[in-house]
């Protein structure tokens, strides 16, 4: 049989400023296919302004047994997040 | 449904107090709501029954593509071949994040499509049923996609991440299919005396193959039980099709349309319709690969894969050519 | 559209409508013929793409059918000029509605198309027809991504396998013939060419060295310059239209007058 197309993993950076966002996968025989095939893929409704694809196979991911150490001290760091601070009413908008 | 009779390996469903450890833990964590995601510990029986699941709905909508695609050519307008076309280029997009989220499962796609290809993997039997007239194309997207509608919106909460962002993203864009169906149908019935009669047609044939997408009454059947323990199925067979008739009734009347069923009626008491039963003897006929298009449709997979095996060969090659003269060149430098 | 009207005083109505009925019926045809791949192309990436292309052609029919309707001005839609023309009256290139073939035929067909669409809507961006102008300018963006795409699979194919290889040099051998035609004047081109609403024949020169460029790059072998088929521009057309016509105006042709 003949062998597959690799795997990517498409991010797409939208209209709005934000960071790039994986938004899926999809196969191709190599990374400036790997972009035009995201484009046609996965921009069919305007959705992005900037692609990047990675090999799947290059993904390098946190192993899902650490989740607890990586994850949980972050989450005690509540003041990282403005709905920790109360802020009065009469300073407004902030 | 898109994935009809998912067989699990359930002879019946476990306790909590009979699983291993690592067994509760995993259904604990389903229990409360949370999302399973690759690579994370699953029991070998969620991962296969997952598979099945997802690539049957990947194949139906891949598939799905050929019933509709028949008439994309005879279109009648500008804007409907447009419309149509883009619906099923939707459709292929749904079948690629589908084949996706189960690749992060452990199968490649070329193995989902030669399980397909073979005829060991199943895809929803509303597929093996001819599209005749242009109101067919309507009635799809009302009935059919209607149908999906109804079991993908609840899967945008399943237990499996990829799985469950892939139905956020396929909901989102199926919006518009089904009212693209019902449009078509709305501006042929206030059309001429023959667009109407082939409306009604375009009912009488596809209503109780749209009712059986559904699978039978799985309020018995322990792969249910376990899909659901599972939180990779969330309503059963019957729930949603008896939501499907209460919601696509009033539309048929409201189109002067004739439900193809004697023993319709409003139920009071449920506050729901009361409806015959489908020929279930049909529906397994279809399964087994005897419906009307089965062979057509999945020579049309075949032959498309077949020929197009040169295609992606060559691009191959060229990725490799191009990718050993770089490497030559850097060892060059 | 006040720059319009300049158009209509310096060209006539008749001339600048067949220019239109050129483009919209080329995009129309190519369109029909890609969105027959919808479902059966080699790979789902494939698919997906191929539909965009026909998509932005079906597009840019209803924009060049829709001026070429109000500049007819006898009350026939983009519509009624699609589906209600015999295909003598047809004006697409013969090139579009040559057959699929296999997907390498399909590619070829539509890299030998988007060299020359792309440089012809680019100097449609001049045109003096401020209308003219400005469906170029929407389509030239669109087009720009096809001859990219449509480039980078030829040159991939053509320096891929040696089947690919060999079935790449075959369709371009079978659709050389069919591309002369791009670069004809026909006698009632001259007018348009002259008022600078269309483009000037002038176009093969940058034609040829694209063409040439890429099928280097693709180790082709571009065909000797032999015989041209031509008749498009005219409406005599290959007996391959005919059966495009039968699919596509069917509905609109049984049943006369109904809505849609």
């Amino acid at each position: 049989m003949s062998s597959e197309w690799p795997l990517w993993e498409v991010f797409i950076r939208g209209q709005h400023g934000l960071n790039h966002r994986h938004v899926g996968s999809l196969h191709a025989p190599d990374a400036e296919m790997a972009i035009n095939n995201a484009r046609d893929v996965y921009t069919r409704r305007n959705e992005g302004v900037s692609i990047w694809v990675v090999r799947s196979s290059d993904i390098v991911a946190s192993a899902p047994s650490e989740k607890g150490p990586l994850f949980e001290p972050s989450n005690s760091k509540v003041y990282r997040h403005p709905t920790f601070f109360d802020i009065p009413d009469e300073v407004g908008h902030m | 449904m898109y994935a009809q009779m998912v067989k699990t390996d359930a002879a019946r469903i476990k306790g909590l107090d009979e699983m291993d450890p690592q067994e509760r833990v995993f259904q604990q964590r389903i229990d409360t709501g949370q999302k399973i995601e690759p690579k994370e510990w699953m029991p070998e029986a969620y991962r296969k029954t997952l598979i099945r699941q997802i690539s049957q709905h990947a194949h139906s909508e891949i598939v799905g593509q050929l019933p509709e695609g028949n008439w994309i050519t005879r279109a009648p307008t500008l804007e409907r071949k447009a419309i149509l076309l883009a619906k099923v280029q939707d459709e292929a997009g749904h079948g690629l994040y589908l084949y996706c989220a189960a690749e992060t499962l452990g199968i490649s796609r070329d193995q989902m499509y030669e399980q397909l290809h073979s005829g060991k993997a199943k895809y929803s039997s509303i597929f093996n049923y001819p599209t005749l007239s242009w109101a067919d194309i309507g009635a799809i997207g009302w009935l059919v996609d209607g149908a999906a509608i109804m079991n993908q919106v609840p899967l945008q909460r399943c237990s499996y991440g990829p799985y469950a962002r892939a139905m956020v993203r396929i909901c989102k864009e199926e919006s518009f299919h089904q009212r693209q169906g019902f449009d078509i149908l709305a501006k042929m019935v206030r059309g001429t005396p023959a667009q109407k009669e082939m409306v009604q047609d375009a009912l009488d044939r596809w209503w109780w193959p749209s009712l059986m997408m559904f699978g039978p009454s799985d309020d018995a059947s322990v792969h249910s039980a376990q899909s659901m323990a599972w939180k990779i199925k969330q309503n059963s067979n019957d729930e949603l099709r008896q939501k499907f008739v209460d919601q696509t009734v009033p539309q048929a009347e409201y189109l002067g349309l004739t439900v193809p069923d004697p023993d319709l009626k409003w139920n009071e008491e449920k506050g729901g319709y009361d409806f015959g039963e489908p020929d279930w003897s049909e529906f397994f006929e279809v399964i087994a690969g005897n419906g009307p298009c089965n062979a057509e449709r999945l020579g049309a997979r075949r032959k498309a894969w077949g020929d197009g095996t040169w295609f992606r060969d060559g691009l191959t090659a060229h990725a490799e050519k191009v990718a050993a003269r770089r490497a030559k060149s850097v060892a060059a430098e | 559209m006040g720059s319009a009207t300049v158009t209509d005083t310096t060209v006539d109505r008749a001339v600048l409508f067949e220019f239109l009925l050129r483009m919209g019926d080329s995009t129309l045809v190519l369109g029909h013929r890609l969105s027959e791949w919808c479902g059966h192309a080699p790979a789902l990436e494939e698919d997906i793409a191929l539909a965009n292309t026909a998509l932005d052609f079906i597009g840019q029919t209803q924009l060049w059918l829709s001026l070429a309707s109000e500049v007819e001005g006898k009350g026939r839609s983009a519509d009624d000029l699609a589906y209600l023309r015999d295909a003598r009256d047809f004006r697409n290139l013969l090139l579009t509605e040559r057959p699929n073939g296999d997907f390498g035929k399909t590619l070829m067909r539509q890299f030998l198309f988007d060299a020359w669409h792309h440089l012809c809507l680019g100097a449609l961006l001049g045109s003096s027809d401020a209308r003219v102008a400005a469906i170029a300018e929407k389509a030239s963006k669109e087009v720009a991504y096809h001859i990219e795409r449509s480039r980078d699979l030829v040159v991939r194919l053509g320096d891929g396998t040696a089947e690919s290889h060999a079935r790449m040099q075959e369709a371009l051998d079978d659709l050389w013939p069919y591309t002369g035609e791009m670069f004809v004047n026909e006698a009632s081109d001259v007018a348009l060419v002259a008022a600078g609403v269309a483009p000037p024949a002038s176009l093969k020169a940058e034609w040829d060295a694209l063409v040439a460029e890429t099928l280097s790059e693709a180790t082709l072998k571009k065909p000797a310059e032999g015989h041209m088929h031509k008749g498009g521009k005219r409406g005599i057309h290959t007996e391959h239209l005919g059966y495009v016509l039968a699919e596509l105006q069917f509905l609109q042709r049984a049943y006369p007058g109904a809505p849609w």
